[in-house]
């Protein structure tokens, strides 16, 4: 008895959550489709969550790059094959790791600090204050933040993509002896323009789970400090998780 | 709506979390144009009264009627309309600490209305003056004190000049002296802006000084209502006991 109702008040919660963020994205999209946007705002959390996570995004990119060209492309060469390492590198690149590993990398930066933020104000009463104004809390909060990371994911992604393989070059040039021209031919023989739209595609998918689960977790933070805390810790668990579900859905659906 | 007549009306109103039964046959009728403070212990459901009072919650049972309209039946739009003609001051100001003061004060007016800029700045100095913080404009809550920040709290709460006023422990936490000033600055809120004010408290010098009318709030529901010569003269036991501030009694604590 007891196990059943473990997995009762389980499935409960499951369920009370997964109804309360499609409430949240039903709310938010309606006040982006009437246009009720704070642009200021929105500009604000573009640079904030976005263009703040540059360097950090970059980073990881450079240096995943870096290693599947360190990895592929002495062996590559070994069995003859050099002329295909840039395209290897970019077609895991632009198609699976650069929008996932910007998304899972902004996750940790941007998404816990949108659930930091919010499950701060819940917890001293000022999101309560938003309501009792008359103003609502998706539309001050959430909408901005939404809309400024669905603008700059897929820019800082683009970024990731070429900085990943620009790294993978100068590796596959210094351990290999691959010529630049080699691999940026390979690059462009491997990889096409629909192949970098479907990987920005995946980008606006990574924003909204990013932003959504920092936003209901905020929003829903209980019991002070601790809590917002465990709200932050499980925003970014979650997002990562649901990050990782999301790509391998899109890439089945977009790439097969 | 006339001074004196019921602009706020609670009937028989039940409410729970969870378990724990909060209020229970609460029934409470505040005349508009008037003070009307409501006391009891912590945790008695006098903060949750509050907020039933805007529709930040709603009541499982009974009905809350304010300005004509039952809170519950109001659609989302009406809500939000109702609650922007009702100012709510914070037990801990809730100030958006991102924002300075300033900002604070401006936003209901930047959000709610069609001011101009210009407009929007004399109006948040004006209200800032009227509670002593014309110099706090630009600072941030963060470098306010506790008294300070409820007076931002109270700017905030009124700058729209609401109908209905609000206030969560106005004054917990603060020395006598500014106690005292913000108690006539609800005084002041109500003789300037004509407003109908709430005030929940158990700080009974400051509800004996401001109160038209007192309402004590037990065990989920109104016991005994008047005017303070009426509460302080009640022959409830109960009244007597809070009033004093015994802990013998039919209090349990």
């Amino acid at each position: 008895m007891n196990a059943l109702e473990s997995v009762g008040r389980a499935t409960l919660r499951f369920l009370e959550y997964a109804g309360g963020l499609a409430a949240l994205a039903a709310d938010t999209a309606g006040y982006i489709v009437r246009l009720r946007v704070r642009v200021v705002e929105m500009i604000n959390q573009a640079y904030l969550l976005g263009t703040q996570s540059n360097v950090i995004v970059l980073l990881t990119s450079l240096f995943t790059g870096m290693v599947i060209s360190l990895e592929s492309a002495v062996q590559a060469v070994q069995y003859g094959f050099g002329n295909v390492v840039g395209g290897a590198v970019a077609y895991g690149t632009v198609r699976e790791l650069g929008p996932m590993l910007t998304a899972v990398v902004v996750a940790g930066r941007a998404g816990a600090a949108i659930a930091a933020e919010i499950g701060s104000m819940t917890v001293t009463e000022q999101v309560e204050a938003l309501e009792a104004l008359g103003l609502s809390p998706t539309r001050m909060l959430v909408v901005p933040r939404l809309l400024g990371l669905l603008l700059t994911l897929p820019v800082l992604t683009v970024f990731a993509d070429i900085v990943s393989v620009g790294g993978g070059m100068w590796v596959a040039q210094a351990v290999a002896n691959i010529s630049p021209q080699d691999y940026l031919t390979s690059v462009r023989q491997t990889i096409n323009m629909t192949d970098v739209a479907k990987g920005l595609l995946k980008t606006l998918i990574f924003a909204a789970i990013i932003v959504l689960i920092g936003s209901y977790q905020g929003l829903t933070t209980r019991g002070g400090a601790a809590g917002v805390g465990k709200s932050t810790t499980g925003s970014v668990v979650l997002a990562i998780i649901l990050i990782f579900i999301a790509n391998f859905t899109m890439s089945f659906l977009l790439f097969r | 709506m006339t001074r004196g007549e019921p602009i706020i009306e609670l009937q028989d109103v039940e409410l729970a979390f969870g378990d724990k039964i909060v209020l229970s046959g609460l029934s409470l009728r505040v005349p508009a144009g008037m003070i009307t403070c409501i006391i009891g212990l912590s945790g008695s459901g006098k903060s949750t009264t509050l907020r039933l009072i805007n529709g930040l919650r709603l009541p499982q049972r009974g009905r809350v009627i304010v300005k004509g309209a039952d809170v519950c039946g109001l659609s989302p739009a009406e809500l939000i309309a109702l609650r922007r003609s009702i100012g709510f001051a914070f037990q801990f100001a809730a100030l958006f600490d991102s924002l300075t003061i300033g900002d604070n004060v401006a936003l209901p007016l930047r959000e709610n209305t069609s001011m101009s800029d210009e407009e929007i700045t004399a109006t948040v100095r004006e209200t800032l003056e009227s509670v002593g913080l014309a110099d706090s404009v630009d600072r941030l809550p963060a470098e306010l004190s506790g008294g300070m920040m409820k007076r931002a709290g109270f700017a905030r709460a009124v700058v729209t000049k609401p109908e209905i006023v609000l206030f969560d422990e106005p004054t917990s936490g603060l020395d006598p002296i500014v106690t005292h000033l913000l108690t006539n600055i609800i005084i002041d809120i109500n003789r300037r802006l004509g407003a109908t004010v709430v005030v929940v408290s158990h700080d009974m010098q400051s509800v004996y000084q401001m109160a038209d009318r007192v309402a004590l709030l037990f065990e989920g529901a109104i016991i005994a209502e008047g005017t303070v010569e009426e509460i302080r003269s009640s022959d409830n036991p109960i009244v007597q006991q809070f009033l004093q501030g015994r802990d013998q009694g039919p209090i349990p604590l």
